[in-house]
């Protein structure tokens, strides 16, 4: 009775155990995932851009549990909000993230690694998502994942093709001394060399070919590095200043609208659709707006080499969200972000109405797109700035407030004749290191 | 008329001259004075609770916060006056203040003494239908908010907007520039959005003012012979020191605390030719998350306002 009984108990534990441990390797295999029941994703996007609107209409479509509280605001009033929202009672699920390192060090922000060993996100090859680690130190690029990116931006220069075959431009420039002569011909047939903003209410649209300028004469890694808040970085750098110089040059030669100063993102981009400017530094979040209102008469390049033979290299960073340290539905909104990458049916939203390169597998397929459209050249180019390894985040991200403290008004000061290039990189650097000694 | 018993007892008593009864009758009057304190104090309490909850309480946590290292989340540092140093120390933000008194010629001197010329003009020659009108049409710019006052006029400053292209029809192409984005002219292109807003105020104050004066007083002046510029300056100036008073009040706190109209049209640029106080306490506090550097500009900002504020109300109500 005795011994009947004992077995008893040890068959019943040896089935507990083995229950335990089956629940236990299916909590280590299921991935993060919305469940069944009821999910109210509690999102913040940005204003103007249709994309991740349609990503969770989508997403609702396929996954009917999950229905979206969306708020939506501007993005620069989102890099004054996002602290509050992100510490505040009811933290968003999904937000897109203007910045991130100060949130990732303040404890806001949720550590991803464990949704990126899930989904294998960690085995993905591209380099742009580096942009989304923070180590314990603050520096970026380095240590855990904090956020990621529904795709993967690209910058370079539009052209009007109807303007750029009037100084005679067949083919895109390979050299910056061929974009110099391209831009003279420009100015000395009357018309308005590069169409670009600069009004501190849109920021100052100059860092963008100030940007290419450094990575067309130097290297991307100290560039990156500075913005990565890697300790010692500096923008003050021989080779930047070359850069610095060139801009100038073009502000002096009149290559840029004379009123830039006073121009908004959106009314540049009214005046070169309408065809004032041969070129425009820009990204490919443009295109869907380029293709409607210059169909066939858009074409793109990547800012070329100071020179010949070194590889091309562009701001690609990546169209960042994150999830809150305090989110409710954490997982559902990991999965979302992992169903972007992946899925078939959100790519090619991605690529149609986002125009840029949506990331995913590295044996995942590029969605098709429409003939003609702009968002063919911009890929291709993508793939080449990929290959090259010479993608840089913007000089504008290094720290919350150096685009609208340092950047913005001293390339203004440059416009207006008050600054030169020494002295713009000299301030700037400076207004790094004050904001980074906080 | 029916009188009541306790009229009378008051009557007697206040006829009474006997200690007894003045003591009782100051009794009497000081309990009237308390209770109508009571019901005085409870009729201002609901504002009062406001005022301190909303306006006093955020005050003191500002000074406070001004005397700390904090980013708006985690633990805040004290740093004792380091952000006040720092705020004098940065040309930055000490040039935001010298922008600000720059303002204060937009926004008040220009209203008041524009004010002053139209509302005496009105008074003088269009009192009737037009003067209404007149003033109408000067007071509208009030009920505008400002920011899109600033945005209206953002357009209209901008290279292709109709004030560039009025110059131009005048054949003033030379002088046309996009307003706003200009170094030498976009603080004031930003005070003349500043005049736009508050002349109407200031006028509609002013002309009020000149009706409360004793046409009698104009009438012997014109008869002495007094020209229209005599009339002006020996009566309509002297008497209108109030009402001068508060338009300086309310224009000068608008410009030193000027926030909407330059965030609208410039957000303190080009370089920093229009940040002003206001927008630079946003600018530390939301995007730069340094809350106590921002509170201590704050408070700078309070002070300097006080600074300029108090005098005009001391000497506007000492001629008064």
């Amino acid at each position: 009775m005795n011994k009947k009984r004992l077995s008893i108990t040890l068959l019943s534990l040896v089935l507990l155990v083995s229950m335990l441990l089956a629940a236990a390797t299916d909590a280590v295999v299921a991935t993060p995932n919305c469940g069944t029941d009821p999910v109210v994703l509690n999102a913040y996007f940005e204003t103007g851009f249709d994309l991740p609107f349609k990503l969770a209409e989508e997403f609702t479509k396929q996954y009917p549990n999950v229905t979206w509280d969306i708020k939506q605001d501007q993005f620069s009033n989102l890099i004054n909000e996002t602290p509050r929202l992100l510490d505040g009672d009811n933290p968003p699920d999904l937000i897109r993230l203007p910045t991130m390192v100060s949130f990732a060090k303040q404890g806001l922000l949720m550590n991803l690694d464990e949704y990126a060993k899930a989904f294998g996100w960690d085995k993905w090859s591209m380099a742009q998502i580096n942009q989304n680690r923070v180590s314990a130190d603050g520096i970026r690029g380095y240590g855990s994942l904090y956020a990621w990116g529904l795709n993967y931006s690209l910058t370079g220069v539009f052209y009007n093709k109807e303007e750029a075959a009037k100084i005679g431009m067949t083919e895109a420039p390979k050299t910056l001394a061929e974009f110099d002569d391209l831009l003279a011909k420009a100015k000395a047939a009357g018309l308005t060399p590069i169409m670009q903003w600069g009004s501190a209410k849109s920021g100052m649209g100059l860092a963008f070919p100030l940007q290419q300028l450094m990575a067309s004469v130097g290297e991307t890694t100290p560039i990156n590095d500075w913005i990565y808040n890697k300790p010692g970085a500096t923008i003050d750098t021989p080779s930047n200043l070359i850069a610095a110089q060139h801009l100038e040059k073009w502000i002096q030669a009149g290559y840029f609208p004379t009123d830039i100063n006073a121009i908004e993102y959106t009314d540049a981009i009214a005046r070169f659709e309408k065809g004032e400017g041969v070129f425009l530094f820009n990204g490919d979040w443009q295109n869907a707006d380029l293709d409607k209102n210059m169909a066939g008469n858009i074409g793109f390049f990547l800012m070329p080499p100071a020179t010949a033979g070194k590889n091309p290299a562009a701001m690609s960073s990546p169209l960042t969200y994150g999830i809150a340290s305090k989110a409710k539905h954490a997982d559902c909104a990991a999965f979302f972000l992992n169903w972007v990458a992946t899925n078939d049916k959100a790519r090619q939203i991605n690529v149609t109405v986002g125009g840029s390169n949506p990331g995913g597998p590295d044996d995942a397929i590029m969605p098709e797109v429409a003939a003609g459209s702009i968002t063919n050249e911009t890929l291709a180019a993508g793939l080449v700035i990929n290959k090259a390894g010479t993608a840089m985040d913007f000089i504008a991200n290094a720290t919350s407030a150096i685009f609208a403290q340092g950047w913005t008004p001293e390339l203004q000061k440059m416009v207006g004749g008050k600054q030169d290039a020494a002295g713009l990189l000299k301030a700037v650097q400076a207004e790094y290191e004050s904001e980074l000694a906080q | 008329m029916p009188v009541s018993k306790k009229s009378i007892m008051k009557s007697k008593l206040k006829s009474d001259n006997s200690p007894v009864a003045s003591s009782l009758s100051r009794r009497n009057s000081s309990n009237g004075i308390r209770r109508e304190t009571i019901i005085g104090w409870l009729f201002v309490l609901p504002a009062l609770a406001f005022y301190l909850f909303f306006v006093i309480f955020p005050l003191i946590m500002s000074v406070r916060y001004s005397f700390f290292n904090w980013n708006g989340i985690n633990e805040m540092t004290f740093v004792g006056l380091k952000n006040y140093i720092t705020v004098f120390k940065v040309p930055n933000l000490f040039g935001t203040i010298i922008n600000a008194f720059q303002l204060v010629i937009y926004f008040s001197v220009f209203p008041v003494g524009i004010g002053l010329l139209i509302a005496s003009i009105i008074h003088r020659v269009a009192s009737g239908k037009f003067g209404e009108i007149a003033r109408t049409i000067l007071f509208l710019p009030q009920i505008i908010p400002l920011v899109a006052a600033g945005i209206i006029w953002g357009w209209l400053l901008s290279s292709s907007g109709l004030v560039n292209e009025i110059l131009r029809g005048l054949g003033l192409d030379a002088i046309t520039r996009a307003w706003l984005g200009d170094f030498t002219w976009a603080l004031p292109a930003v005070g003349f959005i500043g005049v736009w807003v508050l002349l109407g105020f200031c006028t509609l104050l002013l002309v009020t003012g000149i009706n409360k004066i004793d046409p009698s007083l104009y009438e012997s002046a014109r008869i002495d012979g007094a020209t229209w510029w005599n009339e002006f300056t020996s009566i309509t100036i002297p008497l209108l020191k109030n009402e001068i008073g508060v338009c300086l009040t309310v224009t000068v706190t608008n410009a030193l605390a000027a926030f909407d109209i330059v965030y609208v049209t410039t957000a303190g640029g080009p370089g920093n030719a229009t940040s002003v106080p206001g927008v630079q306490i946003y600018i530390l506090a939301f995007t730069q998350q340094r809350i106590g550097l921002a509170s201590a500009l704050a408070v700078l900002l309070m002070i300097m306002v006080l600074i300029v504020v108090i005098p005009i109300q001391l000497l506007s109500k000492e001629s008064a």
